[in-house]
């Protein structure tokens, strides 16, 4: 017995796509190897068809008004609760960091660190985003004007290639920190981060389908997702040149936002807000101030 | 068994309470387990490409859309009347759908949306949902909605009666609906999910065929259990078996809780499979629903420009 309690069975992780709340398969039922930056096997992740990007087109519709709905403090707090669960599996995300970009343990430790503060960063910004983006303007008559940032809808995001946690928290978070919801295409080569990612979403209040993981074929998925006509955003951050100009084109139809491919060189230098403006529609709302009516008085 | 009893005697069996309990009771029981697995079995069937095109046009075209809400006003008919007949405004070849149906008070509203058309209007009648009503309220209901120009009635049975065991009560309130229809079609509504069990939705179904039902419908959509692909199976049942044996042919409407392209294309895959291709025909299969027309258009976009739809290229109802 004592020599048999050393042999104990290796206990594989599958993993899976992240849609609508829940851990499903590809529908397809194709996986690929992940390997990683030596070439080494690492998993199976799941390889989306165009019908999971369907699938999760409609679970980020359908939790569109609420999360939108939600209050900015509400949000943030929700966010914040991200943070701390990546903080707890900080462990099981250098190792993965580390294997998908080849990275020692201390790099790899240091990119998680960065990528928690990120996300920490972002929720900070839920309920100020408002303030700096929307205020009262002076108009020329008896009016309150005001404008304030509303959430555009549905956003596509091809998350970047490289760098396949930092990167994706960088391109995520500020989409849903303002109240879209998100279809996001992992990293082809090194998704393993973002699927994890999905089971740290799954535990942390977030409602189910604000955030949609997707492993997979980037090109292959984000064609319908760029001629989907419910989707009203895509952030090209993961596509290579051809690929975006093709994604732009298809995106065209129904004219979506399109944030097109930006080099970023150090993705842990501060951000600025501009992933955030990028997903916000200004709304303005003219409104009588009533004090000045003819007979100088408010009624 | 009276898928083998001679059609003159089913003239028999309505002439009192007691034959036609014997007959109803007489019925083969339903194999719940069977019947269902049956149903889930038609469900995957892969319908693709040009069936699929196929399935989502007859769907369409076999669409009762409805609004039966307190709250409807004469615009809201309008612009059902106005969806029903021309469903996608930026797609021509849209076929119609086939009738629209609203509360008996609407249908002069409504026949003028559709007029010219060839869009029918159905009305409910009977004191609808609940059917509690004497019977004289009830046929005035129906005078009612036919005098407004009806092309269709959708009555409820009284499942209180029917559950009582009281056949002959529910036979003979259908047959006078029936008399107060004239030529209009009658469609009959039996509630399947107050019904209770398998057995008595074959009853009821065969009861409303030999009372003169045109069409019989699973319910209301006011309830909690509402058309279901087991339910729906067993009335298509009935319809085939009732053809068989009497030479009538009798129309089959699922109604509530159809709400996507899918689950409508696994109806018309029941349809094929159980009834016969006759009855794919929006004259002897109707869908009765509201949202399904959404999706069946987004559907109908989606094949014809190869991506996904949306809900703001459809109409808000």
């Amino acid at each position: 017995m004592s020599e048999r309690t050393n042999e104990r069975l290796t206990v594989f992780k599958t993993y899976k796509l992240y849609v609508g709340g829940k851990f499903p398969r590809s529908e397809s039922g194709r996986v690929y190897e992940v390997t990683d930056s030596k070439g080494n096997w690492l998993a199976n992740a799941p390889q989306s068809s165009r019908k999971d990007a369907r699938d999760a087109v409609v679970a980020a519709r359908k939790a569109f008004g609420g999360w939108s709905g939600a209050t900015a403090y509400n949000r943030g707090q929700i966010l914040y609760r991200v943070a701390e669960m990546l903080e707890g599996r900080r462990d099981q995300f250098v190792r993965e960091v580390g294997e998908a970009e080849g990275l020692g343990k201390s790099k790899a430790a240091a990119v998680v660190d960065a990528t928690i503060d990120r996300w920490v960063w972002y929720a900070g910004w839920t309920d100020k985003i408002a303030q700096v983006v929307g205020g009262g303007n002076p108009v020329a008559g008896p009016y309150f004007n005001l404008s304030s940032p509303e959430p555009t809808g549905v956003v596509a995001v091809l998350a970047p290639q490289e760098s396949s946690f930092l990167g994706l928290v960088s391109v995520l978070a500020p989409v849903i920190a303002t109240g879209n919801t998100a279809v996001v295409i992992a990293s082809e080569n090194s998704p393993l981060p973002a699927l994890s990612l999905g089971e740290v979403l799954a535990t942390s209040d977030v409602p189910g389908g604000v955030v949609n993981v997707l492993s997979g074929r980037t090109a292959e998925i984000a064609a319908p997702l760029a001629a989907h006509q419910d989707v009203n955003a895509i952030d090209l951050a993961g596509a290579d040149e051809v690929l975006a100009k093709e994604l732009e084109i298809a995106a065209a139809d129904n004219l979506k936002r399109v944030l097109r491919p930006q080099p970023v060189d150090d993705w842990s230098a501060t951000p600025g807000i501009d992933r955030m403006t990028a997903f916000l529609e200004t709304k303005t709302v003219w409104h009588p101030t009533g004090s000045l009516g003819a007979s100088g008085s408010a009624y | 068994m009276p898928t083998n009893a001679p059609t003159a005697a089913l003239k028999d069996v309505t002439s009192s309470g007691s034959t036609l309990r014997r007959f109803l009771h007489g019925l083969p029981g339903v194999d719940a387990v069977g019947l269902e697995a049956r149903a889930a079995s038609l469900g995957t069937r892969s319908i693709k490409t040009t069936a699929k095109a196929y399935a989502i046009d007859l769907a369409i075209s076999m669409v009762d859309l409805t609004t039966l809400e307190g709250a409807d006003t004469p615009g809201k008919v309008r612009a059902l009347g106005a969806k029903a007949v021309r469903p996608d405004p930026t797609d021509r070849t849209t076929p119609t759908t086939a009738a629209v149906c609203v509360y008996p008070d609407m249908v002069t509203v409504a026949k003028e949306a559709v007029a010219g058309s060839g869009v029918k209007v159905a009305s409910v009648a009977t004191a609808f949902p609940a059917g509690r009503a004497a019977l004289p309220v009830k046929l005035a209901d129906v005078r009612d909605a036919v005098a407004a120009g009806a092309d269709e009635i959708d009555m409820v049975i009284d499942r209180g009666a029917f559950l009582a065991g009281n056949y002959l009560k529910v036979y003979e309130e259908i047959a006078a609906v029936r008399e107060a229809c004239g030529a209009t079609r009658l469609k009959v509504i039996f509630e399947t999910g107050e019904l209770s069990t398998y057995d008595n939705i074959r009853r009821a179904s065969w009861l409303g065929m030999l009372a003169g039902a045109d069409f019989i419908k699973t319910s209301t959509g006011k309830v909690a259990v509402n058309a279901t692909p087991a339910n729906t199976l067993l009335m298509l049942e009935a319809v085939r078996d009732f053809r068989a044996q009497t030479g009538v042919q009798v129309g089959v409407k699922p109604a509530g809780g159809i709400r996507t392209s899918k689950d409508a294309i696994k109806f018309l895959v029941l349809v094929n499979e159980t009834a016969g291709p006759d009855w794919l025909d929006n004259h002897w299969f109707r869908f009765g629903a509201s949202s399904l027309l959404n999706d069946l258009l987004m559907q109908r976009q989606k094949l014809a420009t190869g991506r996904y739809s949306g809900p703001d290229y459809v109409t808000v109802d």
